[in-house]
């Protein structure tokens, strides 16, 4: 439970001074608190919201639209399983309901040692290689049980630690310029960004 | 219909070593249509795309460059490119993010240039980890390789890109709630008129919204001309495009065509294409353009992949995907998961989509569960009229989105075309599938 770190934050302002209007931001920054924390704990709402000047209802209100963003601890693993309908002429119902009893939870729940949090989503877009899910969104295609399970002891035993970072971590490359473009004066029209942190 | 030999154009790099990377796509000619744009005058620019009759990629099929031409005068105006695929069975743009970001945001300049934009983003479905992370890589070596920023290539055109991350909505694919999404805001869709984006878009100005694979055509157009682009395809479907095959074929996958040229038995059967329907089945039935669209059956597998000719025989294009169901498939248990998804992906906005959804969701739980009646077959119908009434194609609309109207789509062809299925789910309590 913490507002953003002292990293975070400058992340935060960075990201903000890449809009032409600060809430513009706000999902970029809600990815960034949850790969702090793993979910989006109320301190970094509320610290969210300080930053973009919004109250912490309007920041909740936004985030428990989307389907990604938590307000309840998960996994160290989000596991996704798709059972739309490329996926389910291919096995994916059978899919999740193998995850289910292999790891003993069901609809959204998490193993008892903080590990995994199993979901059903709708398509993600893998469907030449049905049946498919995604572990904290890094996709494997043509899953079968075996091959579930394989996954499953790898993940737990660190194996895979390098291709499928915590659940929170969205992108692991940062930008590395800011918009040097706003800041020449032959734009014509452009906005200029606002100054982060006046809020 | 025999196959053509056009050649690839939007995947033409794909599964080329390191693809994504600034050194492979300059190997292979990338950013000569930027740097051809950039020496012309941008009302040629656009003139190119109108000549090459681009139609977008992303569902509605509406003309690119009739869209620039569209936009109003006021700045400063945007361009925003739609990576948030989300239409079920739909997977060519994950592709494309993934494997070709250089001629996303090559493509995403060129649309910039053209309308005058001062600012460009690329919205990106939050899912697409790798896609994000590569659409970032590309874009810091595009601002170091000098295609991006201040001063482009020495042309006096300066413009910035960000990527954009989503977060997870279905509805954000739809052009004004994506924009609402982008201005950090519930993914709800603006109302249209007035709120049409090339009138009154992000942040209230001018915004041009074009789909990922649209946008990477753009770099070719430029470079071999628009007429190049026309003489592929028939009629107003030019071009090549990729076609999304999933379900019961021996081969699925990304497959780009020209347009119009290849028939859908063509794409689920030739060994280049689908390869055959799986285990020597039958087809039973397919979805032609992803989950919004009414089926087909196999007295339709000869129609064209063209926009026109599908929409005159009463579905759509719609994002490119084909979904193929062989004669084990249960056509109550396909229907009511598309169903599923649409109540799960409503905005809440309209009560028609909100409720009708939900209501529709359940009365084919309970048929599917083999706790329907009778009288459900026509209950069904009557909700699907109250979303989108008459049940015409096009449909009518209630709501402020294409989602509702494309609610009933899998529900009144499933019934339908399989009317004594869904009946003996009803009498006999039990699918007759297992």
């Amino acid at each position: 439970m913490a507002r953003l770190n002292a990293e975070n934050e400058r992340r935060a302002r960075e990201l903000v001074a890449l809009y032409p209007e600060s809430r513009s931001a706000l999902m970029p920054i809600l990815h960034v608190a949850q790969e702090q924390d793993g979910w989006l704990t109320p301190d970094a709402i509320a610290h969210v919201a300080e930053l973009l000047g919004l109250t912490a209802a309007e920041v909740y209100g936004t985030a428990s639209f989307y389907d990604m963003f938590f307000t309840h601890p998960v996994g160290r693993h989000l596991v996704s399983v798709c059972t739309n309908i490329a996926c389910l002429l291919d096995g994916g119902l059978e899919l999740l309901e193998h995850a289910e009893s292999t790891l003993g939870v069901t609809g959204g729940g998490t193993t008892h040692d903080g590990e995994f949090t199993l979901e059903e989503v709708e398509c993600i877009a893998l469907c030449g290689e049905a049946p498919c899910l995604a572990v904290n969104w890094r996709f494997f295609g043509s899953v079968t049980p075996e091959r579930f399970d394989t996954l499953v002891a790898d993940l737990r035993s660190g194996a895979l630690a390098d291709e499928v970072p915590p659940h929170g971590t969205l992108c692991r490359v940062r930008r590395s310029v800011g918009l040097p473009a706003a800041e020449a004066a032959s734009v014509p029209g452009a906005a200029p960004p606002e100054s982060p942190g006046t809020t | 219909m025999p196959l053509t030999d056009a050649a690839p154009i939007v995947t033409r790099r794909i599964g080329t070593a390191d693809s994504w990377t600034l050194r492979s796509y300059l190997d292979s000619g990338g950013y000569t249509g930027l740097r051809k744009a950039l020496t012309m005058d941008p009302a040629d620019v656009t003139a190119e795309v109108l000549t090459s009759n681009l139609l977008g990629r992303g569902g509605a099929g509406f003309e690119a460059g009739k869209k620039w031409s569209m936009l109003a005068k006021a700045r400063p105006a945007y361009v925003v490119v739609n990576g948030d695929e989300s239409e079920p069975a739909t997977f060519k743009d994950h592709m494309l993010l993934e494997n070709d970001p250089h001629q996303i945001i090559e493509g995403t300049l060129i649309c910039a240039y053209a309308v005058g934009a001062a600012q460009a983003f690329i919205f990106v479905r939050g899912e697409f980890a790798l896609g994000i992370e590569r659409m970032t890589a590309a874009l810091n070596e595009a601002y170091a390789h000098g295609a991006v920023g201040r001063d482009i290539f020495g042309s006096g055109f300066s413009i910035d890109v960000v990527i954009h991350p989503g977060a997870g909505a279905y509805i954000c694919g739809e052009e004004t709630a994506l924009i609402e999404s982008l201005e950090g805001k519930r993914g709800f869709p603006r109302i249209k008129p007035p709120f049409f984006p090339a009138a009154i878009g992000l942040y209230g100005k001018p915004t041009i919204v074009n789909n990922v694979e649209t946008v990477s055509n753009l770099p070719w157009i430029v470079e071999k001309g628009g007429a190049a682009f026309a003489a592929l395809g028939v009629g107003r479907s030019t071009g090549t495009r990729i076609f999304s095959l999933s379900g019961h074929v021996n081969r699925p996958g990304n497959y780009e065509v020209e347009m119009s040229k290849v028939s859908f038995r063509d794409l689920i059967e030739d060994p280049r294409l689908g390869g055959g329907i799986r285990n020597g089945r039958k087809l039973k039935a397919f979805i032609p353009g992803g989950a919004s669209a009414p089926w087909f059956g196999p007295d339709q597998v000869d129609l064209p992949l063209d926009q026109d000719a599908v929409g005159k025989a009463g579905s759509m294009l719609g994002s490119g995907s084909v979904v193929v169901m062989d004669d084990t498939t249960c056509m109550v248990r396909a229907a009511w998961r598309i169903t599923r998804f649409f109540h799960r992906e409503s905005c809440g906005q309209c009560t028609p989509c909100r409720e009708g959804s939900g209501w529709l969701d359940k009365i084919m739980r309970r048929i599917e569960e083999g706790a329907g009646r009778e009288s459900d077959l026509d209950l069904l119908f009557d909700v699907c009229d109250n979303i989108a009434p008459g049940l015409s194609w096009p449909p009518q609309q209630t709501t402020i989105c294409v989602l509702g109207p494309s609610i009933p789509s899998s529900i009144t062809s499933g019934v339908r075309m399989f009317r004594d299925e869904f009946l003996t789910h009803v009498k006999e309590g039990a699918c007759p599938y297992g």
